[in-house]
């Protein structure tokens, strides 16, 4: 067993955005152990995709076609994976943390008796494979000790997908056996609740709240301080769970991603989850009692203290410099 | 219908963390502990499901002895009977030898449903229901906001990224990691804490360990800073003055 298998994501023709950040994992871990990179793509009508995976520096392609894998079910996947790898056995394989990757991966890595190493963000020689624990307050260095492959999921902008290296690659079509029986579940169309009528992506400027607010009657507080900045008032996902802003108010990997010119963080720790999706601000400023919370690590200016002492005092100054 | 809620006991959110001197995991002693929330969440939906249609709750956790009190806590919460699966080991079994914990305790049950939190606070791996089920033989599906029991089995509603869902329809048994949010969660009322006291928990042994683990985490630190972050100190109104000085002259958004 040798070599890197990377899993791509693709949904009626149209890669996930995080499927090349994984390629360029994948292709850095083959690099790093002196073996070779391949990669795969599962699904219907993928012919454009393999074709386009053929210029890039990659061993080899592996189409895995079927028409039971039109639409992602974890059966199929787990089904047609399985089949693959045993085929291709690599030493590693990569797929990146996708929620789809989260529903099957988990079950793949049980049929070949190991355990994904999950929401990887970053690989150090060993390989030893870096991810966070307790919400990012700490993180772990994880190894692989099994006898099968290494199954691990790369967290969204861990790596950069403009810098998967180009080159040429042979595309190979998997036939895999699949029977209609095999696939318990039905999936049914995707769908949003509601017109999403807040568009965090386009705001220069967001204050967004969390936990640390403690209760919705202090919101105001904070929106308060938006209304003076001219900012749009945004929240991590407990805020959204509690009903207390609405969800598409959310930042994080299930919200919205942002890259404003200012992310002001009030009462937020900054699990992963959150830090995914607002990490690529252009200045980031954090307000929180826990001088150890995670949100530092990627804050550009940090206060440590009472929000409700600084943000109305925040607010006051911002008023009082706008005149 | 049966259903069976596999919990998880976590270190409480703001809980001060230190690593512990062998650099493997954390310091424990001093830490208080709660229900794991995404498990609250799937707690929460059981106790719905049974008020819609009727049936039983039952409450799982693998860990020490201090895992009891999470378990009377969903007693109190609703749940109708306890399982503690006595196990001072975990930090030493990865996901697949937890999982295989759970099952055996599972299959002594054959609930029509399981459902479990889509993620733990402490390790984050998110993955125990997707391998229980899969060494259950049973279908599953993972980041669940809503169940509804129909006639043939469920149909979940799941949570995709940026803001998307869909339906999923699958027989049971089944297993279901659920995502927090899709339901408000309650409080024990004193009536529930004190009917708690009366009702059953079981405590199981674990089996032994079954080979070595896949994985290993080896050791545990502070994550290095990403950026250098400037540290603001003050009071609250010179703190807010130096931040206009930023906001005005290094961001530029005033």
């Amino acid at each position: 067993m040798s070599g890197v298998l990377v899993v791509l994501e693709q949904r009626a023709g149209q890669w996930n955005r995080m499927s090349f950040e994984a390629l360029t994992a994948g292709q850095q871990l083959a690099a790093a152990l002196g073996v070779e990179c391949s990669a795969a793509v599962v699904g219907e009508g993928i012919a454009a995709l393999t074709a386009e995976l053929a210029g890039k520096k990659l061993a080899k392609v592996y189409g895995v076609e079927h028409a039971l894998l039109q639409e992602y079910t974890a059966d199929g996947y787990v089904l047609a994976l399985e089949q693959l790898v045993k085929q291709v056995a690599p030493g590693y394989v990569v797929f990146p943390h996708t929620y789809q990757v989260r529903d099957f991966a988990p079950a793949l890595a049980t049929r070949f008796g190991q355990v994904l190493i999950s929401d990887v963000i970053a690989v150090q020689a060993g390989p030893v494979f870096v991810r966070q624990l307790l919400q990012g307050k700490l993180n772990a260095d994880y190894r692989q000790m099994g006898a099968g492959p290494c199954f691990v999921s790369i967290q969204a902008g861990t790596f950069r997908a403009d810098t998967v290296e180009a080159g040429t690659a042979a595309v190979e079509a998997v036939a895999v056996q699949l029977e209609p029986g095999q696939i318990r579940a039905k999936a049914g169309e995707r769908f949003r609740e509601s017109a999403q009528t807040v568009d965090l992506s386009a705001a220069p400027v967001i204050v967004s709240v969390g936990r640390g607010i403690g209760e919705q009657d202090n919101i105001g507080i904070v929106q308060e301080l938006a209304d003076a900045l001219g900012a749009e008032l945004a929240a991590s996902r407990p805020i959204c769970d509690n009903g207390w802003l609405p969800m598409e108010r959310q930042v994080g990997s299930s919200g919205q991603t942002v890259s404003p010119k200012l992310y002001l963080a009030v009462g937020i720790s900054g699990a992963i989850q959150h830090l995914v999706g607002m990490k690529g601000s252009k200045s980031i400023i954090a307000i929180n009692k826990d001088e150890n919370a995670p949100i530092f690590e990627v804050a550009d200016y940090g206060v440590v203290g009472d929000l409700f002492e600084i943000v109305p005092a925040l607010t006051k100054a911002v008023l009082a410099a706008k005149g | 219908m049966k259903i069976l809620v596999a919990i998880k006991q976590v270190p409480e959110r703001d809980a001060q963390i230190r690593v512990a001197s062998d650099g493997r995991w954390i310091e424990e002693g001093d830490l208080n502990y709660t229900i794991n929330e995404p498990d609250a969440y799937a707690l929460e939906e059981a106790l719905q499901l049974k008020e819609k249609n009727g049936g039983e709750v039952v409450v799982l956790c693998a860990g020490p002895e201090r895992v009891t009190s999470t378990l009377r806590e969903a007693l109190a919460k609703g749940a109708d009977r306890a399982i503690h699966i006595e196990a001072d080991d975990l930090g030493s079994r990865d996901t697949l030898g937890v999982a295989r914990l759970l099952t055996d305790a599972v299959k002594a049950e054959s609930p029509d449903l399981i459902l479990t939190g889509l993620q733990s606070d402490d390790l984050g791996l998110g993955q125990t229901g997707v391998v229980l089920a899969e060494l259950l033989g049973i279908p599953h599906a993972t980041i669940i906001m809503q169940v509804e029991v129909t006639g043939s089995g469920l149909k979940v509603k799941r949570e995709l990224e940026d803001g998307w869902f869909q339906h999923v329809e699958m027989p049971l048994p089944a297993l279901l990691t659920i995502q927090s949010g899709g339901n408000r969660l309650r409080y024990a009322t004193l009536m529930g804490i004190k009917k708690a006291k009366t009702k059953e928990t079981k405590t199981v042994a674990a089996g032994a360990a079954a080979g070595a683990p896949a994985i290993a985490l080896e050791r545990v630190y502070l994550p290095e800073k990403q950026r250098k972050t400037e540290m603001l100190t003050g009071a609250p109104s010179e703190i807010a003055a130096k931040l206009v000085e930023k906001l005005k002259f290094d961001v530029r958004v005033l």
